[in-house]
């Protein structure tokens, strides 16, 4: 599953509704839902990655991921994306990827509960540290503040998948709603 | 998880339109003019922020005080420190509340 889908966040939420019989249907729905985010990381990045031939893009883009994508998005603050340092990351964040959930199948018996080392809230850390790198004021800070609101309450109302996206695109609505009509 | 002709469905499933959702904002981006719209702009240059937020928000919110505490230490830490190091606070964070607080 890593190898193929490489989406950690899906991965786990497919996990969680899996059973016997397996809900095929349900499962890929779910996934959608929790990938649409990269519709949007996808259409981002698009302009940005111009100069790449279409297979670099098309195989660039098949581990694009938050983290990747985040990385790429703080890169171009800086200098241009190259098709290196795009190509480059997503390898190493294949193979990673890959190597230590292959890993975690079989050693996952061994090591008891992960939120006793706390690996569980790394996740949450690294995505606090990037959204950091994105700060540039106001119109971030409405958007945070408005999909943390709207996240929580489909998480807990509607449950998981869907605060991913209607947080999503409630801090999207925020910004578009208190942004100056000119300028920037 | 056995090996099973539904897993494997769901698997194929899953590749498929993770794939599709990957690719795709390749194709309507191209689309997408920002001229004279400044609130378009800048909506379409917050979602970073808003698609890592609400991924996160459950965990932050909802889930107790050791976590909520936890990032509020990771956010302060987020403002000065290098990435590996925020990562690192949080986790230390986490791990010292969670004795207090379960």
């Amino acid at each position: 599953m890593s190898a193929t889908v490489c989406a950690g966040a899906a991965q786990f939420a497919a996990i969680e509704i899996w059973g016997q019989p397996v809900p095929v249907v349900a499962i890929v729905l779910s996934t959608l839902l929790v990938n649409l985010r990269n519709l949007l990381m996808s259409a981002s990045l698009a302009p940005k990655t111009a100069a790449f031939t279409t297979l670099q893009r098309l195989l660039g883009f098949y581990v694009l991921s938050d983290e990747n994508w985040a990385l790429s998005e703080r890169r171009v603050r800086a200098k241009p994306l190259t098709s290196a340092y795009f190509l480059t990351m997503g390898g190493v964040l294949y193979t990673n990827w890959v190597f230590w959930t292959t890993l975690g199948a079989f050693a996952g018996a061994f090591l008891g509960d992960p939120r006793r080392l706390g690996a569980d809230f790394a996740f949450t850390a690294l995505f606090i540290g990037l959204i950091a790198g994105f700060w540039r004021g106001r119109s971030t800070a409405s958007a945070v503040a408005a999909s943390a609101i709207a996240s929580a309450i489909a998480f807990v109302t509607l449950g998981a998948p869907w605060h991913v996206l209607i947080g999503t695109l409630a801090g999207i609505a925020a910004v578009y709603a208190t942004a100056p009509e000119e300028a920037a | 998880m056995t090996l099973s002709i539904p897993t494997i469905l769901a698997i194929i499933g899953m590749a498929i339109v993770t794939y599709a959702t990957r690719i795709g904002g390749l194709f309507f981006a191209d689309k997408l003019q920002f001229k004279g719209k400044a609130k378009a702009k800048a909506a379409f240059d917050e979602i970073p922020a808003a698609v890592l937020v609400s991924v996160i928000a459950p965990v932050v919110l909802t889930t107790g005080p050791a976590e909520t505490i936890a990032a509020l230490i990771t956010i302060l830490a987020a403002r000065r420190l290098p990435l590996i190091a925020i990562v690192i606070v949080g986790v230390i964070a986490v791990v010292v509340l969670r004795l207090f607080m379960s």
